[in-house]
């Protein structure tokens, strides 16, 4: 074979690797037909579209740069607490709070990056599990900011770009958080094929052979974190903005459980097990509490318990199943 | 001329054991050099010690009469010292192409860069098409590579490293563990790697030695025992008695 030849092939590989996968568009479209199809459980699809939010930017950590977390709720809380100040104190514009918000997170990221770049798995559960509690801990002592355990109260906010406004129904709310997710989205998908991506996963998958490639390890990883912390804003942002209150539970370590399982639920290393593990996370959790409004950590907690056992591969095959029937393509592209 | 590599009284002692003792050593350009020496003689230590992995606790290392000492792993890499493993160091989820294409991109600085696209790059494109062809990896490019057969990663391995585009390269048993089947491939292409490039192996194979090096060096514990052409190291009794007098083949 000619070179020209193999050059084309190399590009043309590349380029596939990096293309829309048609099962990619009946996932937004889905997301989108949800605002139609179920006008009143809007307010849970926007929950969902948060918390969809703040697993990919778990994911963006964990399955692209392999590092673990269990502090994650930090990033989140500063978001949502940026934004409510924000919004009390300086303007009511959504837009300048959740980019306020982002940057706030993204340099606490910054900041707190180099405490996770050294060490194994462990060590980093508890480094960030402790980071988590010092930003909660902090929140509740700095009453005078925070509005300690009564939390951030009276955010009003103004209208998106000035025409859409917040409604009691969650319809400018869902439409709000799905439009800043899927732009986000967007661009880590963008971020994750680039070389900067690429080198990532190197680093992921052999750190030692990464290092010997010339891969500059505590900068990527330093970056990654970052825009994993500026994306968690982005959720706490959007979450403070749309329920208009910010409390101390943003902070909590349930938070930082329930999006490390949202993960595990769909999946790390994909940028779609976000989306898929917070669909089926918050149905699951609303449905149980339908039946059962006492006992639904009881319920949720056995499913957790038999997915991890077995059901993972059931739900993660029956998925790529699903991809392959939607196109004969070849899947796991992205 | 300076030389490509060059060490100047090395020394690597981990608590009360010297694995590398006072090794001063030369690899001229555009060498076939060959370090030899039986198990636990100290080469692994070396190459640690060379590609930057360890850091002496005496001595310098030099690449092209510049003192890299002190220099981290990337930075080396940058400098030019690339190496292969002997336990295969791949990233396994992902396919050649874009193991390859990852070597390349960081080598031309392109790494840093969140927004760019892999196939946007033409210089991207090209060299690693140069290179799974040189390696003869094209037919492979888009597997798996953790699902590809032993001498197949073997090859990766010393690809990725090729990559880099070093002035030293060093091959750490390159062909350990690869099949009689899948040797020949592998021995051809190390065979053919270009004259620019430096080459140190490290090896227990004789056969492979005698076959490629015009230069050997016997290490045995830690320091340097012998050192010239094939047939001076042969013939030497101190390495007949320490080294091939134990029959040690493999």
């Amino acid at each position: 074979m000619s070179t020209a030849d193999l050059t084309a092939r190399v590009r043309g590989s590349l380029v596939l690797a990096r293309k829309w996968h048609p099962a990619e568009f009946v996932v937004w479209v889905m997301a989108a037909a949800a605002f139609v199809l179920f006008p009143r459980q809007l307010l849970l699809l926007n929950e969902i579209a948060i918390l969809a939010l703040f697993a990919l930017s778990l994911d963006l950590i964990v399955g692209y740069a392999g590092i673990v977390s269990l502090g994650h709720a930090a990033f989140l809380g500063m978001g949502a607490y940026t934004a409510g100040l924000i919004a009390l104190h300086v303007t009511a514009d959504p837009l300048v709070g959740l980019v306020i918000g982002m940057a706030a997170s993204g340099l606490l990221g910054l900041v707190t990056s180099p405490l996770v770049l050294k060490g194994n798995d462990l060590t980093r559960l508890m480094v960030t599990l402790g980071i988590g509690l010092l930003m909660l801990e902090l929140a509740n002592s700095l009453g005078w900011l925070t509005g300690g355990a009564d939390g951030l109260q009276g955010i009003a906010m103004g209208k998106i770009l000035g025409i859409f406004e917040f409604d009691l129904f969650g319809k400018t709310a869902y439409a709000y958080s799905l439009t800043v997710l899927f732009l986000l989205f967007v661009l880590a998908r963008r971020i994750v094929h680039s070389p900067f991506g690429l080198s990532l996963r190197a680093v992921r998958d052999n750190p030692l052979r990464a290092a010997s490639s010339g891969v500059p390890i505590p900068w990527r990883l330093a970056a990654v974190y970052t825009l994993s912390a500026a994306y968690a804003g982005a959720a706490g942002a959007l979450l403070a903005q749309t329920t208009q209150f910010v409390s101390l539970d943003v902070l909590d370590f349930h938070r930082s459980a329930d999006v490390m399982l949202v993960l595990i639920i769909g999946g790390a290393g994909w940028l779609y097990g976000g989306i898929v593990g917070a669909a089926v996370f918050k149905l699951l959790q609303d449905w149980i509490a339908w039946f059962t409004p006492q006992y639904w950590q009881f319920w949720i907690g056995l499913f957790l318990v038999a997915f991890v056992l077995g059901g993972r591969e059931i739900l993660h095959g029956g998925i790529r199943a699903l991809v392959a029937r939607v196109s004969g393509r070849r899947g796991g592209g992205s | 001329m300076t030389a490509a590599l060059e060490t100047i009284g090395l020394i690597m002692r981990f608590g009360g054991i010297t694995a590398t003792d006072d090794v001063s050593f030369t690899l001229e350009r555009g060498a076939r050099h060959a370090l030899i020496g039986p198990n636990g003689a100290g080469k692994t230590t070396f190459v640690n010690l060379l590609t930057g992995v360890l850091t002496p606790s005496a001595g310098k290392v030099l690449l092209g009469g510049e003192d890299i000492t002190a220099l981290n792993r990337e930075a080396r890499v940058k400098r030019g010292i690339a190496r292969t493993f002997q336990i295969n160091q791949l990233f396994g989820a992902m396919t050649p192409l874009e193991m390859i294409a990852l070597v390349v991109s960081e080598r031309l600085g392109e790494g840093g860069r969140p927004l760019a696209r892999l196939d946007a790059s033409p210089r991207l494109v090209e060299e690693t098409a140069d290179i799974l062809a040189r390696f003869r990896l094209d037919d492979i490019m888009d597997e798996r590579i953790s699902t590809l057969p032993y001498g197949k990663q073997r090859q990766i391995e010393i690809a990725a490293a090729f990559a880099a585009k070093p002035s030293v390269l060093l091959l750490d048993e390159p062909a350990a563990g690869v099949p009689e089947a899948e040797r020949r491939e592998l021995l051809d292409l190390v065979g053919s790697l270009p004259e620019d490039v430096s080459v140190l192996l490290i090896e227990h194979d004789m056969d492979l030695v005698f076959r490629f090096a015009t230069r050997i060096t016997v290490l045995v514990n830690g320091r340097v025992l012998a050192e010239g052409d094939p047939s001076e190291v042969a013939r030497d009794p101190a390495v007949k008695a320490a080294y091939l007098g134990e029959g040690a083949h493999g």
